[in-house]
């Protein structure tokens, strides 16, 4: 075999790899792409074969043909929100204390301890939700029933922590060192440097924990099947946090599998797949847009 | 790369035939080969009934080995949906099929044939803690619509009334809308009040009502454990307030009460149509009673 043909070979064999790596590009898009297809195609319909005032209308109660998708929709809002306002503020906090204040073993025991909660299936987090904390929850808050909104809330919330802790853990842990040792050189105290530089410099890689933590929290089904009381009630006020709700993800596991193929009640529920499916392009966009102007602005700052 | 993409291929045709041959093809067994009680017998549907139905399999199966039954729950709305898609042998149902599952099935060339298999009553349930001890029909009706809101109206304390019911895809929600909710009445277009719990399943229910003193819920009498209260029901205000048993349901006296069913794509043939028969059996129904639901 002379040099030219083994050569020939290798630049074969590179190809061949650039070929597959681009198809596994590709094949990501197009998978999106044909999910998206497919839930226009099986849920766009309902929007011209269901009755508009059934689905703006103010119940919710498939059997008799009511499909109003405002309270599913605003239960959904209600539980995320709830339990973003629970997760990220402790999930950050997490983060920052293991990555900057925590002494080397503590760091070293939190973070793998963090992560395995991360591994925690969420029937197991529903069990707990339904045995301990609704009924905890019911005699502390004085409330009719412990399955409410606010139950799903802090055991999403309690589900998101682990992600938001890791990704930002990490986005924090890549700030170079310079940045802290410049703030410290100019006189800032450990908190100012936190707060004013270490946080700021890993907000993009923040915000990225943020949305995933959110993601994890709006796509989460079984947990919040079980705790929520799944009441198809339009939420109204602060009160709404602390009564019953039934949120999308729920009513599609709980009803997909009775309804006939390509029945109304089949179409609403795709429909429903479809509004889920924009909540979290929305999102995620949102992130995107916030993090990549955050980053001409550093770049400005730098240059 | 070729011989690649024809052994794929060749596996993902021969993935495909499996499948669609487990479902309709396999029960037939027993009559295209002429042994009998030989086969595989999907069976699927009510919760209600999913422990009623294992326990038919298992015995079934511990008398005649060469037969598989495998039992899967899901709702009766499931099990039908099942049965129309052709995916099980026989949907079990706490509900009488409704005239337009009736319509698709006739849409997809065939007429599902009804076998009732048991009888079943429904508990109204309430915490240990709650003084009620009784109710009329018409009063759990306007609990449930959502007319009657605090414990204190119908003679208890002064609670909240938290409605706790099964999922809508639940024969046994069904039952409950038409013969409870809505008293019996076909032109009564009344539902559950919004704001009721619905719970994915019965243990859920049990969960809850055991727990909480403001609850009220309803469960098939098999499910119902001692953590929870039952309540004594009148069908109107002359009736005696009765609880239910096996004895007042035979007699026709507790008022909640309904038929279990069965369902077939058509004439059931070879090992499903021996699992029916022996179902139907006196050996099979002393079954239903150790089970606490109502033989036949």
């Amino acid at each position: 075999m002379n040099p030219s043909q083994a050569a020939s070979h290798e630049k074969i064999g590179e190809r061949l790899i650039v070929y597959l790596i681009r198809f596994a590009g590709y094949l990501s898009i197009i998978y999106v792409s044909l999910i998206c297809l497919f839930l226009l195609k099986e849920g766009a319909p309902a929007l011209f074969n269901v009755p508009l005032s059934s689905l703006f209308g103010p119940f919710w109660y498939p059997i008799e043909g009511q499909f109003a998708l405002w309270p599913l929709l605003l239960g959904s809002l209600t539980v995320t929100i709830g339990a973003a306002l629970i997760a990220v503020p402790l999930g950050i906090g997490t983060a920052v204390y293991i990555s900057e204040v925590a002494p080397r073993w503590a760091k070293e025991v939190l973070k793998p301890l963090v992560e395995i909660l991360a591994g925690l299936p969420s029937v197991v987090l529903g069990f707990i939700g339904i045995l301990v904390l609704s009924p905890f929850l019911r005699r502390l808050l004085g409330l009719p029933t412990g399955l409410t909104a606010f139950t799903g809330a802090v055991l999403l919330g309690w589900a998101a922590i682990p992600t938001i802790v890791s990704v930002a853990e990490d986005a924090l842990n890549a700030v170079p060192r310079s940045y802290r040792d410049a703030s410290y050189a100019l006189g800032a105290t450990q908190w100012q440097t936190i707060w004013a530089v270490t946080v700021p410099a890993a907000r993009s890689g923040i915000l990225t924990a943020i949305m995933l933590g959110i993601g994890r929290v709006i796509g989460e089904t079984m947990a919040v099947m079980m705790v929520t009381g799944n009441a198809p009630v339009v939420p109204s006020g602060l009160r709404a946090l602390f009564a019953p709700v039934r949120t999308m993800t729920a009513t599609i596991a709980a009803e997909m599998g009775e309804v006939a193929n390509g029945s109304q009640h089949y179409q609403v529920l795709f429909l429903i797949g479809i509004l889920l499916f924009i909540f979290s392009l929305t999102i995620n966009l949102t992130a995107f847009a916030i993090s990549n102007r955050r980053l001409k602005r550093t770049e400005r700052l730098l240059s | 790369m070729r011989k690649y993409w024809f052994l794929t291929l060749l596996l993902c045709t021969s993935l495909l035939s499996c499948m669609s041959g487990t479902s309709s093809g396999s029960a037939q067994i027993g009559s295209d080969g002429g042994a009998l009680n030989s086969g595989y017998i999907q069976n699927k549907g009510s919760d209600t009934m999913v422990n009623l139905a294992l326990a038919w399999a298992e015995q079934y199966q511990r008398l005649y080995p060469d037969v598989r039954v495998s039992v899967t729950g899901g709702g009766s709305g499931t099990g039908i949906s099942a049965l129309l898609n052709g995916t099980v042998d026989i949907a079990n149902a706490s509900r009488a099929i409704k005239p337009e599952e009736v319509e698709l099935a006739q849409g997809n060339g065939f007429t599902p044939v009804e076998f009732v298999v048991a009888r079943d009553a429904i508990g109204v349930i309430v915490n240990p803690a709650n003084p009620v001890q009784k109710l009329t029909m018409q009063q759990i009706a306007q609990i449930y619509r959502g007319e009657i809101s605090n414990w204190k109206q119908v003679g208890g304390e002064d609670r909240p009334v938290v409605r706790v019911s099964r999922e809508t895809n639940s024969g046994t929600h069904v039952y409950f809308l038409e013969v409870v909710v809505r008293m019996g009445s076909k032109t009564d277009k009344s539902i559950f009040s919004p704001d009721t719990l619905l719970l994915p399943s019965s243990e859920g229910i049990i969960a809850e009502v055991s727990d909480n003193p403001n609850a009220i819920g309803y469960d098939g009498l098999g499910y119902i454990t001692p953590q929870v209260k039952t309540v004594a029901v009148a069908a109107d205000d002359q009736s005696p307030y009765v609880l239910p048993s096996v004895e007042t349901v035979n007699a026709k006296t507790y008022p909640i009460a309904r038929d279990l069913y069965m369902y077939t794509r058509e004439q059931p043939r070879g090992a499903v149509k021996d699992y029916l028969d022996w179902i139907r059996s006196p050996e099979a129904q002393t079954i239903v009673r150790e089970l606490g639901f109502i033989p036949n």
